[in-house]
């Protein structure tokens, strides 16, 4: 069942468009992500899902009642909903069991049915003996933990996150990653969840929304976001990619530089003039020298230009012979090459993802 | 639980259109008090400049009078001179103490910050009292001890001149350059310096090229506050000018007001003052945003301390020398002049007595009724500007209504009017029929809401901009209420900064002098009028108690609002 649609979502302050043509369906308990830089208008599509702002075309349903159209807007605290805020808005006059029974008590539950559903939350976030805390005593993690006690105790029709682990560090905005998800199997709330973080949007999300100047780019899981990106943005936000731009001529693909077969590339199939491909860098491999059969695959003659040891793997820069091309390749910690190297890569095309030629 | 039976609790309610906002009627509730409390007094004002006062018709002829006599322009001339020594003075005092606070390994800081702060709250003419009683001609103390020691026939000093009234007006305003300069001082990095350092720059040159500038604006922004303050001054030049048989604006001023009451020249003689006024401080913010705003929002580096080595000594003795002269001293005479029979017997035992204390507040027809008056104007003028300044910062800060900017420039805009430029709008506008408030408390509470406005405003505005909004729409989104949110969180958490900015009003309104001088009635005489009036028939014991009193009661009333808001809260810039 859809819980939650927007329909043709606009929003414009003065006459500068901040959300354009955002269409979008949400099942009942799917996890999605508004993934982009800032400024793509990730922020402002939640919060008028939330009710902070009221869109300038377009409307947004929940469970088939109206909530938002230009002009007729449900305010906030009529949706139902519950949200967790970049800056956790946690309130410093309150106890932890203040703050996490606040909607319960706006709900009018009875006090033993309240005391059950805090205790029960504080355990699922592992609050239960720091409920008599004032948040000013908390940790960053225990202060997100009671946020994200605070919106789902009372099981809200949405669950709305606004970029809610930008505040942690590296270590803990991991733990706290897996939590949230580990939260969403467990209640089934609808979410939507802003980030910019590619890895957190992947690590949660049903559906990734990518979104780019106001803009929806593609609206996918996260393996066909990464493997099968429709656009150049996409690509190149989701990941490390290499972008190839050639022309199509007679079953070859002329690229800058070399040639290469275009049996095998994916929907290439009838084309006839400029193509354009996303090549992620691990998957292409390095030869020292070129193979006798190439089945198709293809393949491409170059220097290494420059070289970087991250560790988990190498990082390296190839330039292909007579042309002012830079291919990125990842190739594991034991494949080692020297800067100057002659070598062959190969390009799996089966791999590559057509994307639209550069304008 | 099922989130079914949950969702009942919470309904989607039906949607509300939003052709009409229940905000509006606050908006225009709070454009009419601004209207009624700024717009229409300073729109009077001119008006009444231009009108001829039998038949209402247009003139110039009242500007033609106010500027015609010699008299009115040496006033005008004495002014000017007086605002620039008294700028240049306050350069000497403040600037080399600012410097010595904030980067110099000079002893006994806290107490001398203390001390700035003492200045900073006494009321001008309270210590212009306390140099009457220092440096009078032949009786003041000092002129006493000179001639004790030297053998000399006349004493040295003479408070009752020019020079008199310069030095006296510097040693109260120092504080605003000191607070500009220091809060300069604080936000220049030494990595800034630093960075000089490195690229070869000696100290000198550092100080000079580097220092010096990105704090120069924030002087020059301070020395125009200074001479603006100065030439707007009332109380000073009435206690020193008029018996010294010189006018400056300000007591001019008051001699348009003395019967028959001349309001429409007053107000004509008036209109440059604030014309000046506004354009000053149009160029003090062009210089204080220009060339120093970056420097002034940098974050703070770590400062270094610069070591004076011996001259730290010759530094604290020159900062004790100034706040000796503007703070110990003064405060000393008023206290002894206060518990003496007679102040110019001195110090001993026969000569003490709390009597002065006891005829004021039992004793005098309406001494005790000023107290009294004082403070109750002051706190209901405080809860005025400070609910209104709420009002107003809220929206703005929420964007709730269209045109919010416009509310929080006229709330703003009393900054820029002298208080006794403010007190003859006032009197233009509500003194004739049909209100007819001449004399009341109302016009004085008003008057003094409205003049300390954009201290509340200013306050109101940083407290609030201080709280995330997402701390409220947290609330919305669980299900409360606006008013809910503003109850249960934004009000708690802004309990200390309010009581903080409605204290930060209070204490100036308890001690205001030239708005009131010119509004008050018979039985609405506030303490600093009543000081004004006891000042004429010369009964100085008196005169010290009451002073006293405002003193004491300030100094209690600044304590415990830095206990609430931390010990630098009135030396902070508040305010660009």
């Amino acid at each position: 069942m859809s819980k939650l649609i927007l329909n043709d979502l606009g929003k414009s302050f003065g006459t500068v468009p901040a959300v354009q043509n955002v269409s979008l369906t949400l099942q009942e308990g799917e996890f999605v992500s508004l993934l982009g830089p800032s400024g793509c208008g990730k922020t402002t599509t939640l919060r008028m899902i939330a009710g902070f702002i009221s869109p300038t075309t377009g409307s947004i349903e929940m469970n088939g009642a109206m909530l938002s159209a230009p002009n007729r807007v449900v305010a906030p605290e009529k949706r139902g909903m519950s949200m967790i805020f970049q800056s956790y808005a946690i309130w410093p006059n309150m106890t932890v069991a203040q703050n996490v029974a606040f909607g319960l008590k706006l709900r009018k539950l009875p006090a033993d049915q309240l005391n059950t559903r805090l205790d029960r939350i504080l355990d699922v976030v592992q609050l239960r003996h720091l409920k008599d805390r004032y948040p000013a005593e908390l940790s960053g993690g225990q202060q997100q933990r009671v946020a994200l006690a605070r919106a789902i105790v009372i099981e809200p029709e949405v669950l709305l996150l606004d970029e809610p682990l930008s505040n942690l560090d590296a270590n803990l905005r991991e733990e706290m990653r897996s939590e949230i998800r580990r939260l969403h199997d467990a209640f089934r709330i609808t979410t939507v969840y802003v980030t910019h973080d590619q890895s957190e949007a992947m690590v949660t999300s049903d559906r990734i929304v990518v979104m780019n100047h106001g803009r929806i780019e593609q609206v996918d899981d996260p393996v066909s976001l990464y493997n099968r990106p429709k656009t150049r943005f996409v690509a190149g936000f989701i990941g490390r990619t290499n972008f190839l731009d050639g022309t199509v001529n007679g079953g070859l693909i002329g690229f800058p530089g070399f040639t290469v077969p275009a049996g095998l590339a994916p929907d290439a199939d009838g084309v006839n003039g400029p193509v354009s491909y996303s090549v992620r860098p691990q998957t292409i491999a390095i030869h020292r020298t070129a193979p006798a059969d190439r089945n198709g695959g293809w393949w491409v003659e170059g220097r290494i230009a420059e070289r970087a040891y991250l560790g988990e793997y190498w990082e390296y820069v190839v330039r292909p012979a007579e042309a002012d091309l830079r291919l990125r390749v990842s190739a594991s910690p034991q494949t080692v090459y020297d800067t100057g190297d002659a070598v062959w890569l190969e390009i799996d095309p089966r791999r590559a993802a057509r994307v639209p030629s550069e304008e | 639980m099922s989130q079914a039976e949950l969702s009942h609790s919470v309904p989607v309610v039906a949607m509300r259109r939003r052709t009409f906002d229940p905000l509006m009627i606050l908006w225009v509730v709070l454009a009419a008090a601004l209207i009624f409390l700024v717009v229409n007094p300073l729109f009077r004002l001119v008006q009444l400049s231009l009108q001829d006062t039998d038949t209402g018709a247009f003139t110039l002829l009242n500007y033609v009078t106010a500027y015609s006599r010699p008299r009115y322009l040496t006033a005008t001339w004495n002014s000017l001179q007086l605002g620039f020594w008294v700028t240049v003075l306050c350069l000497l005092f403040a600037v080399p103490i600012a410097w010595a606070v904030s980067r110099t390994d000079m002893p006994c800081k806290g107490a001398i910050r203390l001390l700035v702060l003492g200045a900073f709250v006494t009321p001008p003419y309270l210590g212009s009292i306390a140099w009457i009683l220092l440096a009078g001609p032949n009786s003041g103390w000092l002129n006493r001890v000179w001639m004790a020691v030297t053998g000399a026939q006349e004493g040295l000093f003479n408070i009752y001149s020019f020079e008199g009234l310069t030095f006296n007006i510097a040693l109260y305003s120092f504080p605003y350059l000191f607070i500009f300069t220091s809060a300069a001082l604080d936000v220049v990095s030494s990595e800034m310096e630093d960075a000089a350092n490195i690229l070869g720059a000696g100290i000198m040159r550092t100080t000079l090229r580097i220092t010096l500038p990105m704090i120069l604006p924030a002087i020059l922004g301070g020395a125009i506050v200074t001479f603006l303050e100065a030439i707007a001054l009332f109380g000073t030049p009435a206690l020193i000018a008029i018996p010294a048989r010189f006018n400056v604006v300000t007591t001019q001023l008051l001699q348009f007001f003395s019967q028959p009451i001349r309001a429409e020249v007053a107000a004509a003689y008036a209109v440059p003052l604030l014309l000046i006024t506004v354009a000053l401080f149009g160029v003090q913010r062009l210089l204080v945003h220009r060339r120093g705003f970056v420097a002034l929002t940098g974050k703070g580096g770590e400062r270094r301390i610069t070591s004076l080595g011996p001259w730290r000594w010759v530094m604290l003795g020159y900062t004790m020398l100034v706040l000796s002269l503007s703070v110990l001293l003064p405060y000393v005479v008023l206290a002894q002049a206060a518990l003496s029979k007679a102040w110019g017997r001195g110090l001993s035992l026969d000569n003490l007595t709390l009597h002065n204390f006891y005829y004021l507040l039992f004793q005098h027809e309406t001494a005790a009724q000023s107290v009294v008056n004082s403070f109750t104007y002051a706190a209901a003028a405080a809860c005025i500007a400070i609910t209104l300044a709420l009002a107003i910062a809220y929206i703005v800060s929420r964007r709730l209504l269209p045109w919010a900017g416009v509310l929080s420039f006229v709330a703003m805009a009393p900054f820029v009017v002298p208080g006794i430029v403010l007190a003859i709008a006032f009197y233009a506008a509500y003194a004739p029929p049909p209100l007819a408030l001449y004399g009341t408390a109302t016009i004085l509470i008003l008057a003094f809401a409205t003049r300390f406005l954009p201290i509340g405003y200013a306050n109101a505005d940083a407290a609030i901009r201080s709280i995330n909004p997402e701390m409220e729409e947290a609330v919305r989104i669980l299900g409360g209420g606006r008013l809910l949110a503003i109850r249960r969180v934004l009000a708690p958490l802004m309990k200390r900064s309010l009581i903080g900015a409605w204290l930060l009003v209070f204490i100036p309104a308890t001690r205001e002098l030239s708005t009131a001088m010119f509004l008050y009635g018979p039985k609405t005489r506030t303490m600093s009028v009543m000081l004004m009036d006891m000042s004429e028939e010369g009964n100085f014991e008196s005169l010290a108690a009451l002073g006293f009193l405002l003193l004491a009661s300030t100094l209690i009333i600044v304590g415990l609002a830095s206990s609430l808001l931390g010990r630098d809260f009135m030396l902070r810039r508040e305010r660009g």
